[in-house]
């Protein structure tokens, strides 16, 4: 087990960071073969970014608490009560759009809030936490909106997810790419984020060398529950409407886009790009296997394959498997 | 044949030109190693010399790329740890990996368990039949454990014994030793020790793997030494000497083990009053002054390390008063006594010291990343300098900052987790069983190292379980037994009889 880890030749190291990039590349090269006249066509790209965006978002939150150590299984119960919360701060000439944009992130960070601190300081493990929190959220959606979904919502928030630049790139694909860049960023330059891989490593270590690590593992559930928030109101105007029962196994789909994306489950380690390939991995393979015609059944089983063996490569690459 | 021409009695275990290589890196080259029935047969080397791969090799974890393993005359090629157990094989790893929440019959009897007369075919397992196995091996050794405690609330020792006893019940004809005596007291060494001989007498073999040299000469029959890779002495104990061995291990010869040198002694730095945490701490006071090398002595258990946790607000003391440079400091975390000029060197690099997931230079710059940064950003440049100037000046033998600390050796490890300390620029330095499992070499550029933060005019303060070692080092030892002082010795009063009737007050005695 000592050799474990040691970081091997440079093709290992290549195909360990780089291999999922590979992988991404041959899937849509392949699909580009298979069906050129559909996979490729602009409109349907863009609809594999707007598919891949809010997914990739929840990602992004999930990759910081997966790193730090934890895991967040309720930001899909949050996307579904931030983005009720939105529709119904959205009827035209009611509230500014701004507040309508404020609240469903505020929620989302308080709930995020509530969960990180139960963890750190209450010392109730994330996964518990998380499965309560997933429950009760799902629940005030339903009692939030009485059951039924909200419509009637104004155009301008129609326009949050809906909306182009100049008429080809779609402001979703905008939103993803800046939350993308924006966690690289805090992930891989800031103190905060070299602590977040810190204190997924090894906590104790973490906690002597001065880091406030309850802290820290409440913030990075307030980061998960702000942009899950966020997502819930991209949804929300998305779909012009605030549905209860939106967003129902979102939280698993962020959950496979970490990890087919390197992220490990133990924490500690893992790049920025993983999640973000990961979620557009999966959009990629959702929307070919539709253009060939697979049905949505088989599309689950394959789904379930690949998350199997991204971690399957995962665990070997590192040499935990003989 | 060559064998039966070099060795006239067959040797129990004979392994003979075994080599191995990572990644093209050779790590054993034509290797040969002979261990006699009933003998206790010292391995030692520096960290990376290969002493581990061999064992590996033994025990079926790894395979060799070439060479022979013959026991008792018969070739044999254990293709994992259960092969090599059936064998008669037993290994009783560094780091002890007991199930803590188990009682000590079902640690011992883990994976062979006993199962009942009726149901035992569904798996229903007979603990009370294990217990009786298992107090019938302690009778055997006439060792004082009960076989239902529950292995949490053991000793370290305790817990090595423990294994002990399991290798023997699997009958095992050798028993693999890895740095037994690294997390225990004299004391407790001396009951392994007897341990060690009972299964001597029972005809059972010992590899020993060890860095201290005093033990060895004490236990061992025979000697191997290996170096880089190569196995480059080896016979009865009664052809060495510690000077043979040592330039055996080193292939240079080390004059003046432990360095001593006379630096001024300064002001008072850090004053502690009547520090207490819970009942494990009781009533400590004293003073640490700049250019003073402050020795902690005391069993396993003294209440040492608890002593320096609560010092640096790991634990939360329950009274007493910290002064640094005269100045009364409250000390609630660990950042807190940083922000104060305190390090703390853990005693357990592995689970408090490093991050292992992480590189040499994260780990480096954990404890100073703040100082590392603007407005919460990384700088590089700062980073990379801290980490480079300390591989260079410490000798961390890496071949990157970047590698990952886990691919270091335990010595380099420990100089990355020094490293980590001396970039946050501290005036009183704390380290707790600093050389533990490390090699001779990496040993003396720690104890070089201590000896230059003095020079600098840093207090520090040292805790080890090795007398002679912090005999070497300290200009004055305080002895610490249950959670108290019991004695403060300055240099020229030093002695491992004196500090030993400190550190085992009358009434701890009966509880051996």
């Amino acid at each position: 087990m000592s050799e474990r880890r040691r970081r091997g030749l440079a093709p290992d190291r290549f195909f360990q960071d780089f291999g999922l990039v590979l992988i991404f590349v041959v899937v849509v090269g392949v699909l580009v073969l298979l069906s050129p006249g559909a996979f490729a066509r602009p409109a349907n790209l863009i609809g594999i970014i707007k598919q891949a965006s809010i997914n990739g978002v929840l990602a992004m939150g999930m990759m910081f608490v997966i790193i730090s150590g934890g895991i967040d299984l309720s930001v899909g119960s949050i996307v579904a009560f931030a983005g009720v919360v939105a529709a119904s701060l959205a009827h035209p000439g009611e509230y500014p759009l701004a507040l309508t944009i404020a609240a469903p992130v505020a929620l989302g960070a308080g709930i995020g809030a509530i969960n990180g601190l139960s963890v750190a300081y209450g010392r109730i493990p994330s996964f518990i936490v998380t499965l309560a929190a997933m429950i009760v959220f799902r629940g005030a959606a339903l009692i939030a909106c009485d059951g039924s979904p909200v419509f009637n919502v104004s155009n301008a928030f129609e326009e949050i997810a809906g909306g182009f630049v100049g008429d080809v790139l779609p402001y979703l694909a905008i939103y993803f790419v800046v939350v993308a860049l924006v966690s690289a960023f805090v992930l891989k330059m800031t103190v905060f984020g070299r602590r977040v891989y810190a204190i997924g490593g090894n906590p104790v270590a973490a906690a002597v060398s001065g880091i406030n690590v309850r802290a820290l593992q409440t913030i990075v559930y307030v980061i998960s529950g702000a942009l899950a928030g966020f997502a819930g109101l991209l949804l929300a105007s998305r779909t012009v409407s605030g549905s209860p029962t939106a967003g129902e196994g979102y939280e698993l789909n962020a959950i496979a886009a970490v990890i087919i994306g390197g992220v490990s489950m133990s924490g500690g380690v893992g790049h920025w790009y993983g999640p973000v390939i990961g979620a557009l991995l999966i959009a990629v393979i959702g929307n070919g296997l539709d253009i060939l015609n697979v049905s949505s059944y088989y599309q689950l089983i394959i789904q379930g394959l690949i998350i199997y063996f991204a971690v399957l490569a995962d665990v070997r690459s590192k040499g935990g498997l003989r | 044949m060559s064998v039966q021409e070099r060795a006239p009695a067959p040797s129990l275990l004979e392994m003979r030109g075994v080599a191995k290589s990572f990644n093209r890196n050779p790590v054993l080259e034509d290797v040969s190693l002979s261990v006699g029935r009933g003998e206790v047969h010292a391995l030692i080397g520096e960290n990376g010399a290969g002493k581990s791969t061999l064992m590996k090799i033994l025990m079926g974890m790894t395979t060799a790329d070439a060479g022979e393993i013959r026991l008792e005359g018969k070739a044999v090629s254990p293709r994992d740890p259960r092969a090599a157990m059936d064998l008669g094989l037993a290994m009783i790893h560094q780091e002890l990996s007991p199930v803590l929440d188990m009682e000590v019959a079902e640690n011992v009897f883990l994976g062979r368990e006993i199962r009942r007369a009726r149901f035992g075919r569904f798996g229903v397992v007979d603990l009370g039949q294990m217990r009786r196995s298992c107090q019938a091996l302690f009778d055997r050794f006439s060792i004082p454990i009960d076989p239902s405690a529950r292995m949490r609330d053991l000793s370290v020792a305790e817990m090595q014994i423990v294994e002990i006893v399991k290798a023997i019940s699997t009958s095992a004809k050798i028993v693999i030793m890895d740095e037994p005596t690294s997390a225990i007291t004299e004391r407790e060494v001396a009951i392994l020790f007897r341990q060690i001989d009972a299964l001597r007498a029972h005809g059972v073999s010992v590899i020993y793997i060890s860095h201290k040299l005093d033990e060895i000469f004490r236990i061992a029959d025979r000697i191997s030494v290996m170096r880089d890779g190569v196995m480059v002495a080896s016979g009865p104990v009664s052809a060495f000497d510690r000077d043979s061995v040592i330039r055996a291990m080193v292939g240079r010869e080390i004059t003046n083990f432990v360095p001593k040198e006379t630096v001024p002694i300064g002001e008072p730095v850090l004053t502690v009053r009547n520090l207490a945490w819970r009942d494990r701490v009781r009533d400590v006071s004293f003073s640490v002054h700049a250019g003073e090398i402050l020795g902690v002595a005391g069993l396993v258990g003294a209440g040492r390390s608890e002593m320096v946790e609560t010092l640096f607000g790991i634990r939360h003391a329950s009274s007493g008063e910290i002064l640094i440079r005269s100045l009364p400091r409250r000390i609630r975390s660990p950042g807190r006594a940083i922000a104060n000029g305190l390090a703390l060197v853990t005693e357990d690099r592995k689970t408090t010291g490093l991050n292992l997931l992480g590189t040499v230079e994260e780990n480096i710059s954990l404890a100073a990343l703040d100082r590392a940064a603007r407005l919460g950003i990384i700088r590089k440049s700062v980073e990379r300098t801290w980490a480079d100037d300390n591989i260079a000046t410490l000798r961390i033998k890496t071949f990157s900052r970047d590698a990952l600390v886990s691919s270091l050796s335990g010595g380099n490890q420990q100089k990355v987790v020094l490293a980590k300390w001396l970039v946050t620029t501290p005036d009183i330095i704390i380290l707790d069983e600093p050389t533990r499992g490390i090699d001779v070499g990496a040993k003396r550029d720690i104890y070089v190292l201590i000896g230059e933060l003095a020079r600098e005019g840093k207090a520090v303060i040292v805790i080890s379980s090795e007398l002679i070692e912090i005999m070497g080092l300290a200009d004055r030892i305080l002895v610490m037994a249950q959670g108290r002082i019991t004695g403060e010795l300055t240099r020229d009063a030093f002695s491992q009889e004196r500090i030993m009737e400190l550190a085992t007050p009358a009434d701890e005695r009966t509880n051996v």
